[in-house]
């Protein structure tokens, strides 16, 4: 079943949706009309629904011819004013790193998707796996549903920041099928982009200039000056940083002596197996990040103040586990039960995602700790 | 003249006093700062003028954006006054797919170095020739990494001495050039393909005449233009400035071969009786 | 000598490169024997220009104006004898 894109101003009655299909769904609902990909798994069907459903609506989807074309198309889409997005998995965008990066110093605004490969790209999206002083905006959804939402809302801070915004999904979330509505998200008139390149202020004396080394042009007296630029981009990152509210879902943190902390897919399996939990007694909680970037620190600090120890969850050999060391700032102890768990192929279906086996490794911190 | 040490001088200090018209001013219109810390004799200014006069004549600063990629010329990228988007070393081909694809009426132009376009960036031009975007990339090809002090790149021709072919560029340790003019005329997606010099007038008139027929070809929507200007660069061929026009005829050209390789408007206009 | 055309020569712009010199058809350009601040030698003009633009097209450092008279000059090439 697929769902058919509409204008913002309606909904669509809910549809049986590939998780890749309402990601798609979810850029057209958003104003996207730029895509550019290459097919890798297991973010390959967003390419494909991307270049079903772009045309439709007066957009262009190119199948790149590598993701370095990739990033290259998206970062032109995205200097004329048009909402751009690209995406791969960790692999591809290990590829994009020296274009996102400068993308990002020429204050461009993107939307990147990871479809990963398990959880090991943490690093890679929260720190930026480029050169240089920048940063991305991450969002990290849970599922399908929550999916729909973050995918517009990247756009929104992408454009209102200028600034690209990542949104970390996975094998799970892009092959998950479930009921979703394509609700759009009003987020009231686009900001003013009076930064777009069209070709018209040429022969004014004041042609625009869209560039990672400034924006200051010889005829203004002035010329590159990296160090004025790379300091006004620090400046505005601070402010993105500060201006963007961080946010997490958390449950049954008041009382517990154990917190799970998780992100993306495994945040399901965390919240599933703590309320399995509870209605044993059992007496724990779970924080989720939903923003990575900026990370939801207070959130965890305050449930490491109430709690005896935090756990993290995560599907990789421990990344988040540094920022969550770096927010508990020794409140509490913190314990790594998460780990590497693949199939044979990489691909990230993983054996420890399973309720049981998640409420195995919490109940044997709770023995522990006791 | 006999004795040209006798010939009184003209004074050029200043506007003449008789009646005159001007025909040429110091700087292009659009080139914003004419100053510039490029080296003595240096070709790519020499080819961007020549560029952005196209532009103008065509009347197309209006819908022009260009895209630069890196190296000495990327000293131009923020003084002309055309909308500029800089791209990173090699990939402007795709960065200028992604601004036509959105703004087909636009007028999109690449300006990368050999180093840039045929070293780094080998794919992303071949792609967008085979595509057939109709933008028009344009090649300043002085054989050399200039920028950076004077490397080999993937046009530096045989013999030619650089400073990671400091004997002299060997097939057998460095391979040899790739002529990329002449790939790029091989893809059924290029519709017009050029080679020309800025080391002498009737060269640069040469040139300026392809920069017109490359944007002509891209307003009419036929595909990809490609024009590669020979350019002089003395200081990265460890030759006196002004040797360098003969040594860029002598070494590059013999190899780099000028001529209009490919321009399928010129077919279609012979087809028309 | 017909004189069609005149050019003002920004001096100090010029780097000396003598690409004007071989590209002038009337070859009514030559490389003075002065250099200016920055040490370079630059071209000095003779009688018979004709405001063809090869200087200025050629030229890396935009060191050239091109004029051409409404009227061409007859331009003397002998210098005047001061005895």
């Amino acid at each position: 079943m697929s769902a058919i894109a509409t204008p913002a101003t309606t909904s669509v009655p809910r549809h049986l949706l590939q998780g890749s299909e309402a990601i798609a769904d979810a850029m057209v609902v958003a104003g996207c009309r730029f895509f550019a990909g290459y097919p890798m798994t297991p973010f390959t069907e967003v390419l494909e629904e991307m270049a079903k459903k772009l045309p439709a609506v007066g957009g262009v989807c190119m199948n790149a011819e590598s993701e370095l074309e990739a990033i290259g198309m998206a970062w032109g889409a995205a200097a004329t004013g048009t909402p751009a997005a690209t995406g791969s998995t960790g692999q591809g965008l290990s590829l994009m790193q020296e274009s996102l990066s400068e993308i990002t110093l020429a204050r461009l605004p993107l939307v990147v998707l990871n479809m990963a490969r398990a959880q090991g790209d943490y690093w890679q999206a929260t720190r930026g796996g480029g050169h240089g002083d920048y940063r991305h905006l991450v969002l990290a959804p849970v599922d399908v549903t929550e999916a729909v939402e973050l995918v517009q809302r990247a756009f929104h801070l992408a454009e209102v920041w200028r600034n690209p915004v990542l949104v970390l999904g996975d094998y799970y979330l892009a092959h998950t099928a479930r009921a979703v509505d394509i609700t759009p998200v009003d987020y009231g008139p686009r900001p003013p982009r009076d930064w777009a390149l069209s070709g018209a202020t040429g022969g004014s004396g004041a042609a625009k200039l869209v560039s990672f080394l400034g924006s200051a042009k010889q005829g203004d007296g002035v010329g590159y000056d990296l160090a004025v630029h790379y300091a006004a981009c620090a400046d505005h990152t601070e402010a993105m940083l500060r201006g963007v509210p961080p946010e997490a879902e958390e449950g049954y943190v008041e009382d517990a002596d154990v917190v799970v902390v998780a992100f993306g897919t495994p945040g399901a399996y965390v919240r599933a197996a703590v309320r399995s939990l509870r209605a044993d007694g059992v007496r724990v909680g779970w924080v989720r990040p939903v923003t990575l970037v900026p990370f939801p620190s207070a959130v965890v600090a305050a449930a490491a103040r109430r709690a005896n120890v935090i756990a993290v969850f995560e599907n990789n050999a421990g990344q988040m586990l540094d920022d969550v060391r770096l927010a508990v700032l020794g409140e509490a102890p913190v314990e790594f039960i998460g780990g590497l768990s693949l199939d044979a192929s990489g691909f990230g279906i993983a054996p420890m995602l399973d309720v049981s086996e998640v409420r195995r490794r919490i109940l044997d911190v709770v023995e522990r700790r006791q | 003249m006999s004795d040209r040490s006798r010939i009184p001088l003209v004074p050029t200090g200043t506007p003449p006093s008789q009646p005159a018209r001007l025909v040429d001013d110091f700087t292009p219109s659009l080139v914003d700062v004419g100053a510039h810390h490029l080296c003595p004799g240096c070709g790519e200014p020499i080819a961007i003028r020549s560029l952005v006069e196209a532009i103008d004549e065509l009347a197309l600063a209006q819908r022009t954006i260009a895209v630069f990629g890196i190296g000495c010329y990327t000293a131009f990228s923020n003084n002309l006054d055309v909308e500029v988007l800089q791209a990173l070393h090699g990939r402007a081909p795709s960065v200028a797919t992604g601004v036509k694809r959105c703004l087909p009426d636009s007028v999109v132009v690449t300006v990368q170095g050999d180093g840039d376009m045929v070293s780094e960036g080998l794919q992303e031009v071949l792609h967008a020739a085979a595509r057939g975007e109709s933008i028009t990339c344009v090649m300043l090809n002085n054989g050399v990494f200039g920028e950076t002090g004077g490397h080999m790149t993937a046009t530096t021709v045989l013999g030619q001495r650089t400073k990671t072919s400091l004997d002299g560029r060997d097939p057998a340790t460095h391979g040899r050039p790739i002529l990329l003019a002449d790939l790029v005329a091989r893809l059924d997606g290029a519709g017009f393909v050029a080679r020309c010099a800025v080391n002498s007038a009737g060269e640069l008139a040469r040139t300026h005449r392809a920069l017109r027929r490359a944007l002509e070809t891209q307003l009419a929507g036929a595909e990809l233009s490609f024009v590669e200007i020979l350019t002089m660069c003395p200081t990265g061929w460890f030759v006196e400035t002004t040797e360098a026009p003969r040594y860029l005829a002598e070494n590059l050209g013999s190899v780099h071969r000028a001529g209009v390789l490919k321009d399928v408007l010129a077919e279609t206009d012979a087809a028309v009786p | 000598m017909l004189t069609r055309g005149t050019l003002v020569i920004d001096v100090e712009a010029c780097k000396g490169c003598e690409l004007c010199i071989d590209a002038c058809p009337p070859r009514v350009l030559t490389m003075g024997t002065d250099v200016n601040a920055r040490g370079y030698r630059f071209p000095v003009l003779a009688p018979g220009c004709t405001g063809c633009k090869a200087c200025s097209q050629i030229c890396p450092d935009f060191v050239f104006q091109v004029y051409k008279y409404e009227t061409p000059l007859e331009l003397s090439t002998r210098r005047e004898d001061p005895s």
